[in-house]
């Protein structure tokens, strides 16, 4: 397998490394830091209250360890809280930007303009992409859809805020939950009126500017009867980032007869080749679908050094229905535990669960589900498929199907398959030509079909870019 | 075209091929027979560059180059193709993408533009046709749950498209009904040219009645033990191999 060692040996070309001059609060955390948070962000009283009990709550918890990855647990009181991006250094052109990440850029297909923006130059047609946003914001606006910073919503929207937040993640659910309470620093916020089918894409991307992505992120999504949302978290860019640790939330609301398209492409800095740094990304995912509505959840995950994130749907009203759509890369030392949890509680529900592991290097990929049928759900059904693929003899992939049925009319499917990916596939392509990196490619494409024709079409094309970079280096 | 000298190759350090000697002109048509496990699929995988064969000995010039320094794509690249006696399956990697990438990387290798998608949609159209393939085909994952002798239709389908110089086909007619062999046989016949080769390993004469060989080569044990024209087919047909092994056995 020494070809396939030499191609997954991939560098990490890092996203940006501007300097930011940053407020910063000193490490560590207490009452007095969240005062500190919550008072340079101007919040209202309830918002430092709810944060305040928050803190209390996760004293009280202990470090989850049943996850199938080790790591050195991090130290919370030698993390910094807060850091407001004061001012960032902006590159007048692309020319200064690290050559090896525009590469990278290039072999994504990201456009020029925003390779700019992504790398951090000025982008000169300023008041072109100005417009363009305001135009894209006037429509929304026209259609009642509410989509802001969390910051932005405790203000403005402060009913909505405090009747959803910590609803469907409460808390008191878990570990980071309860830590990200306490100390979230901004997110995404989002409302879609009744019966309103949002006419694009809503994606970070927009707004990434205004705010910066947070170490402690929180994304509340709520839509309201028979409204409709495609929802794009992340992108495709390498990220790097200065924090080790990522906890966020994100809490979805479908109501009577609403879907939520949840799609996320996450690349963080996953460490280098010999397992040093990396980030670790503990996140906690979970919508609840009223009856008939429908949440779906696209994950393409390739980076981080630890991952541990279970997207999750509470199916509480008849006939709903949750589907999770994931493809996990793991390579040189990185280790993931993913997967997802259904919860069939009203009658008629029915879920979905493909989950595609790959794993290359030394790395370790899980997969994590759980499938639970309560006494009510009759006829529920659920199918899982999880599958892996395994590049090489160093790293090990593992599945933990957890099910849990209280009610006899429940159907419940569970289909498991590993494969390697065969010198016989390899030499196929070979022979016709096709050289091994771009055979890789097409075969590792091709058993992540299933899960990448969920993105919406631009993300999945430029996903399957994606995915053959984190497993060819030969980036630069 | 095709000239190999003395080749010596092993796998796992078990010997194989033990000095091989075969030459192949321009517009020439080989056969190869031999007994199960004689080397003949060693024989074409080394041609095409497979790696876990390690070759100890000998050589083999394409074209004039020197064809054991370059790698299994370049080898395609420089025309040489071969059908499979087993080809691997693909899942979720449609027959008509896998095309389309074969095509265009083996464009790419020699400085030209990707095939406009409209050209070679008409190309795969009327190759489907020279084969009698439906073109339902098309959009299925490439060999998955296709039938043995769709399988091999699929190799010359894909033969037909690429227009090797030197196609090897190994087996390509063993799994094929009365009609598909026919079929096949004609799509082979169609792409003959003075320029184009092939060598054609097959445990059947029936197959050389449809392409009528130049030369008739027998594999024994990792050599050339006999070589001939087609009446040479039509003896090993009724008399076996043991004759063959028989005579070898009193030098
Ligand atoms: N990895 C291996 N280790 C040891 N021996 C091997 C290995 N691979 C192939 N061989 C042996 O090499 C010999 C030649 O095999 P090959 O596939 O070339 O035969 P063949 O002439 O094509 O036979 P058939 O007519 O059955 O297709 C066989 O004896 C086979 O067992
Ligand atoms: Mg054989």
């Amino acid at each position: 397998m020494e070809i396939l060692d030499k191609i997954t040996k991939s560098d990490y070309k890092y996203g940006f490394t501007t300097d930011i001059e940053s407020d910063k609060a000193p490490n560590g955390i207490n009452e007095d830091i969240i005062r500190l948070i919550s008072s340079k962000k101007n919040e209202p009283e309830w918002m430092l209250q709810w944060r305040l009990e928050a803190f209390a709550i996760w004293q009280e918890m202990k470090e989850p360890e049943w996850a199938n990855v080790t790591y050195k647990k991090p130290d919370f009181n030698a993390i910094s809280y807060y850091s407001a991006p004061k001012s960032k250094k902006v590159l007048d052109s692309l020319d200064e930007v690290d050559p090896e990440l525009l590469k990278t850029f290039a072999k994504l297909g990201i456009s020029l303009d925003e390779q700019k923006r992504l790398s951090g130059v000025a982008i000169d047609i300023v008041v072109d992409s100005v417009s363009v946003k305001t135009t894209f914001k006037a429509k929304l606006a026209e259609l009642g859809i509410i989509f802001c910073s969390m910051t932005e919503a405790i203000h403005e929207h402060p009913e909505l805020v405090q009747k959803y937040l910590g609803r469907v993640v409460p808390r008191t659910d878990n570990f980071y939950a309860a830590l990200n309470s306490a100390v979230f620093t901004d997110g995404s916020f989002c409302f879609i009126p009744k019966g309103v089918r949002c006419p694009m894409e809503l994606s970070t991307y927009f707004r990434i500017n205004e705010s910066g992505t947070g170490q402690f992120e929180r994304t509340l999504v709520i839509a309201d009867e028979d409204s409709y949302v495609s929802y794009l978290e992340g992108c495709t860019a390498p990220m790097r980032d200065e924090n080790q640790l990522h906890a966020a939330v994100v809490e979805l609301f479908a109501m009577d007869g609403a879907e939520i398209k949840y799609s996320t492409v996450q690349n963080w800095y996953p460490g280098d080749v010999n397992g040093l740094g990396g980030v670790f990304n503990f996140v906690t995912k979970r919508g609840i679908c009223e009856r008939n509505a429908k949440i779906s959840w696209t994950q393409v995950e390739t980076g981080s050094a630890v991952t541990w994130k279970y997207p999750s749907c509470i199916l509480k009203g008849e006939n709903s229905v949750g589907e999770f759509y994931s493809v996990a890369v793991t390579n040189n030392y990185q280790q993931a535990d993913t997967g997802t949890k259904m919860i069939h509680l009203g009658k008629n529900t029915k879920s979905t669960i493909i989950s595609k592991g790959i794993c290359a290097g030394k790395s370790n990929g899980s997969y994590r589900g759980l499938v639970k049928i309560g006494p009510r759900a009759d006829n529920a059904r659920n199918f899982s498929q999880c599958d892996s693929l395994l590049m090489g003899d160093g790293c090990g992939s593992h599945t933990f199907p957890y099910i849990e049925i209280a009610n006899k009319s429940a159907q419940v499917e569970h289909e498991a398959a590993t494969s390697k990916i065969g010198e016989d596939q390899l030499f196929y392509c070979n022979q016709r030509g096709i050289p091994t990196e771009e055979a890789i490619a097409l075969i590792v494409n091709g058993y992540c079909k299933d899960v990448l024709s969920q993105l919406p079409m631009e993300f999945a094309v430029e996903a399957q870019k994606l995915l053959a970079v984190s497993l060819e280096g030969s980036v630069g | 075209m095709l000239h190999i000298k003395n080749l010596h190759a092993s796998i796992e350090d078990n010997k194989i091929l033990k000095g091989i000697n075969l030459e192949v002109r321009p517009g020439e048509v080989h056969a190869i027979m031999g007994p199960n496990g004689s080397g003949k699929s060693t024989l074409s995988s080394v041609i095409a560059g497979r790696e876990e064969y390690e070759v100890t000995e000998g050589s083999i010039e394409f074209l004039n180059e020197d064809l054991l320094s370059l790698s299994p794509e370049e080898r395609a690249h420089a025309g040489i193709f071969l059908s499979f006696q087993y080809p691997v399956e693909i899942p979720g990697v449609s027959l008509t993408n896998f095309i389309k990438t074969s095509m265009n990387e083996t464009r790419k290798a020699k400085g030209l533009e990707p095939y406009p998608a409209k050209d070679l949609l008409k190309k795969m159209r009327d190759c489907l046709e020279l084969l009698e393939m439906d073109k339902g085909f098309l959009s299925r994952s490439l060999n998955e749950g296709f039938s043995g002798g769709e399988k091999k239709r699929n190799e010359i389908f894909q033969m037909a498209l690429l227009e090797p110089k030197l196609a090897i086909l190994d087996e390509t007619d063993s799994g094929l009904d009365i009609d598909a062999l026919r079929i096949v046989a004609s799509g082979v016949n169609k792409l003959r040219s003075p320029k184009k080769s092939f060598v054609l390993i097959t445990h059947y004469q029936r197959l050389l009645n449809y392409i009528e060989p130049d030369y008739v080569h027998v594999l024994f044990n990792g050599k050339i033990v006999r070589s001939g024209g087609k009446e040479l087919a039509h003896e090993l047909e009724s008399k076996g191999y043991d004759w063959i092994k028989q005579e070898l056995a009193e030098v």
